[in-house]
């Protein structure tokens, strides 16, 4: 980007985006703020999510203060069709999708994004922990400086187009450091505490969610080795690979083991119930693989990420036509269709895909 | 710089800025005995007789208020609750399709809480108010209708309704008869002596006074209720001290405008026409909407199709062409407009809409400013919503 290009920055009304804003403000560029209004519902104050009436108006008021133009954007209906809408469909699959992923694929980097530059901005900015370098081999997507935070994985779903017309200004510092500047800058959204939750999920109760708007189906509670039926369910939904609280199964095992939800099956809307060596992943395939760099040659050993603050697995990858199949070198624990895996190379982010399916040994 | 915002907020008049400052500087409650108290409270009456005299009513008809929506709420709520109180039998509220929120939203309030029969009556696709309409629906039941309400003139489209027919129309079923002149006071001759309008909503901000001061004008021999309680100043039916300086404000705009009313209008209707024919060259399918007669003569309201307002708006902004998609912000989302919907048109035409509306400051550099920004904006957010629907 060159200085006194202008750019969009989605102001989330938190401490991140507000610093990105600022400091774009003073390395020169044309900054206009843009709130995303993701859901036509006036959510109530006190809640946690990312779009509240509260966060529009810290928003507000940081841009006030930066002296820069301030809209809110109304993308709630795609909000609604791709982002709430795909997360209920993909529960009712039988899947485990990452919202926040979808909303960076469909909303900010694709509705927001595309909407900017035909409005004449040259770039969107936005307040992730993550760096965009550029290469000859055009941007590159790297991990951020600070590791607890890193965004990268959520951003793993841009490909190199969308990268070039991107601006993350908050790669280089660490949180800590960050609070400091906002505070020093006089930011009201300087000790604002960080949003964690699912942004129209406020509660952060995801099975309640899932039960207003997908209903109560039951079905059965399976021993994957034995298909002795251990007990009922009120939809495959409420579970996640690996869980093993809230089962309510009143049959032990004989040898007292504990089980472990290891698979749902939505054809036969079945809770299939085991040991933990049943939640062994060698190997996973993928779809929607979008390329962050240049496509590497087929194969390529990587280090292999499935959830947004989980550890790298070395594994080695193979792409062909969008496909990806991905074996890793030492198994993993739990994972679930619907979930999103990067790959990297030591910290720069090679491509990601959705899971379809994984193997277990 | 081009403000063409005036139907949202105009400047204050110079001469209003000197009543209002010079009353700032002193002490004293309208309300108090002493010798400062009558200081304030001689400040408020002249206001009173000067506000009555502009639209030919008695200074005793005069209820000073927080602004137009107060006045409102008042006449709605205030008029319903008296005839409810006069004979229980009073319960449909008719009001026009293209109602301000500020008159809308209380009825429809008295509809959900009080039981009030909300009756919505449509209007032409101009925006127009048919008397024929308004008596039609009296006829199904004359013996039910607690109150009217039709507004003097509309702040999206700036359409006129045919006030005096209407409250005519009332005045024949003894039904009490609300108008909103909120946008009309500034720029057409309302005298009550003439019309039968039982009560009459006006605002400071939009006539060259300040914001947050307002009035119902409204006989004294008129029941109505109050809708929040205290002191009782304005006639027991509105509380709370009055605010000398913006009333003092207030009704210094209101005697500089009547007093120019109609060479301003007269001046502002040709920049008006100026502005729409220059619109319509540089964007050929740009579509004028509203009554090119009965309307004020400070509304430009135009669709242009294949774009959003809210797109236009913001490119505007970012040219310093001050505009408004015209229609109500939730949240700061827009939604669309219900009187666009009420005049027929579809939420993708009522998006596609934005007001420029002029004032007394407007001049016709304003209009070349926008006539400059406006075709390249118009490229722009059409390509940007054409790109949207695609990559939908
Ligand atoms: C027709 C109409 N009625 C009422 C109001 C509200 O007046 P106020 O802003 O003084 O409350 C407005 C102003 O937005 C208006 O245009």
């Amino acid at each position: 980007m060159k200085k006194n290009n202008s750019v969009v920055v989605a102001m989330s009304g938190g401490v991140d985006s507000s610093v990105a804003a600022a400091r774009l403000v003073d390395e020169g560029y044309q900054v206009t703020g843009v709130h995303l209004a993701l859901s036509k519902e006036k959510t109530v104050s006190g809640t946690k999510g990312c779009c509240t009436l509260d966060d529009a108006r810290d928003a507000r008021r940081v841009a006030d203060r930066l002296g820069i133009p301030f809209y809110v954007w109304d993308l709630s209906e795609r909000f609604q069709e791709d982002v709430m809408q795909n997360f209920l469909d993909e529960y009712a699959q039988g899947r485990t999708p990452n919202p926040c992923m979808r909303c960076n694929e469909k909303i900010k980097f694709q509705a927001v994004l595309e909407r900017s530059i035909e409005l004449g901005f040259d770039a969107v900015a936005t307040g992730h922990w993550a760096k965009i370098v550029n290469s000859p081999q055009g941007p590159l997507l790297y991990r951020s400086e600070d590791d607890a935070k890193d965004q990268s994985y959520v951003l793993s779903v841009l490909n190199q187009e969308q990268l070039a017309k991107t601006m993350l200004p908050l790669a280089g510092s660490t949180k800590p450091e960050l609070r400091k500047e906002a505070q020093a800058r006089g930011l009201i959204t300087a000790f604002k505490p960080d949003s964690h939750d699912i942004c129209f999920i406020p509660d952060g109760d995801t099975a309640k969610f899932l039960h207003k708007h997908l209903g109560n189906k039951k079905g059965n509670i399976v021993d994957v080795e034995t298909n002795e039926v251990l007990g009922e369910h009120d939809g495959i939904f409420e579970f996640t690979i690996g869980q093993r609280k809230g089962l309510g199964l009143t049959v032990p095992r004989e040898d007292g083991a504990a089980r472990y939800v290891v698979s749902t099956d939505v054809a036969t809307n079945t809770v299939m119930v085991g040991l933990p060596s049943f939640l062994r992943v060698e190997v996973v395939t993928g779809t929607n693989l979008i390329w962050c760099g240049p496509i590497l040659d087929s194969p390529f050993d990587c280090g292999a990420q499935v959830r947004a603050h989980s550890d790298r697995v070395p594994a080695t990858a193979f792409h062909q036509d969008g496909n990806l199949t991905v074996e890793f070198k030492e198994p993993l624990q739990a994972l679930a269709a619907g979930q999103t895996i990067a790959l990297y190379d030591q910290d720069r982010v090679i491509c990601s895909a959705t899971v379809v399916s994984t193997n277990r040994s | 710089m081009a403000y063409l915002d005036h139907a949202a907020t105009t400047p204050m008049l110079p001469e209003a800025v000197a009543a209002m400052t010079a009353e700032l500087v002193k002490v004293g409650n309208p309300s108090s005995l002493h010798g400062s108290g009558r200081k304030a409270r001689r400040v408020v009456e002249e206001a009173r007789e000067t506000i009555a005299a502009a639209v030919c009513a008695k200074p005793m008809d005069v209820v000073f208020t927080s602004g137009g929506t107060e006045a409102n709420n008042l006449a709605i709520k205030g008029l319903f609750w008296a005839r409810k109180k006069e004979n229980p039998k009073f319960k449909r509220v008719l009001i026009s399709a293209i109602e301000h929120h500020a008159v809308l939203d209380p009825v429809l309030w008295l509809g959900e809480h009080e039981n009030a029969e909300v009756e919505i009556l449509q209007v032409s696709e101009n925006g127009i108010l048919d008397p024929q309409t308004l008596r039609e629906s009296i006829a199904k039941n004359p013996e039910d209708v607690a109150l009217i309400s039709v507004m003097w003139a509309n702040n999206e489209v700036g359409t006129i309704q045919p006030i005096a027919e209407l409250s005519e129309i009332a005045n024949d079923f003894k039904i009490p008869f609300h108008s909103d002149a909120v946008q009309a006071m500034a720029y057409l001759p309302i005298d009550l002596s003439k019309v039968n309008v039982t009560a009459l909503t006006i605002t400071g901000h939009k006539v060259g006074g300040p914001q947050g001061v307002g009035a119902l004008i409204v006989k004294s021999d008129i029941n109505l209720e109050p809708i929040s309680h205290g002191g009782g100043q304005e006639r027991d039916v509105r509380s709370g001290t009055l605010d000398a300086p913006a009333i003092s404000g207030f009704a210094s705009a209101v005697s500089v405008l009547v007093s120019q009313r109609e060479r301003r209008s007269l001046r502002i209707k040709g920049l008006r026409d100026e502005a729409i024919k220059r619109i319509k060259e540089v964007v050929p399918e740009a579509v004028v909407n509203g009554d090119l007669e009965n309307r004020l003569p400070g509304n430009v309201h135009i669709s242009f199709p294949g774009c959003e307002g809210d797109a236009l708006l913001m490119l505007l902004d970012a040219h310093g062409v001050e505009c408004s998609t015209g229609s109500a912000c939730s949240a700061g989302i827009p939604q669309p407009s219900h009187v666009l919907l009420a005049m027929g048109r579809d939420e993708r035409t009522a998006k596609s809409s934005l007001r420029f509306s002029l004032g007394h400051s407007s001049t016709i550099d304003d209009i070349d400013e926008l006539i400059t920004a406006l075709p390249p904006v118009v490229e722009r957010a059409k390509r940007a919503s054409t790109k949207a629907r695609i990559t939908k």
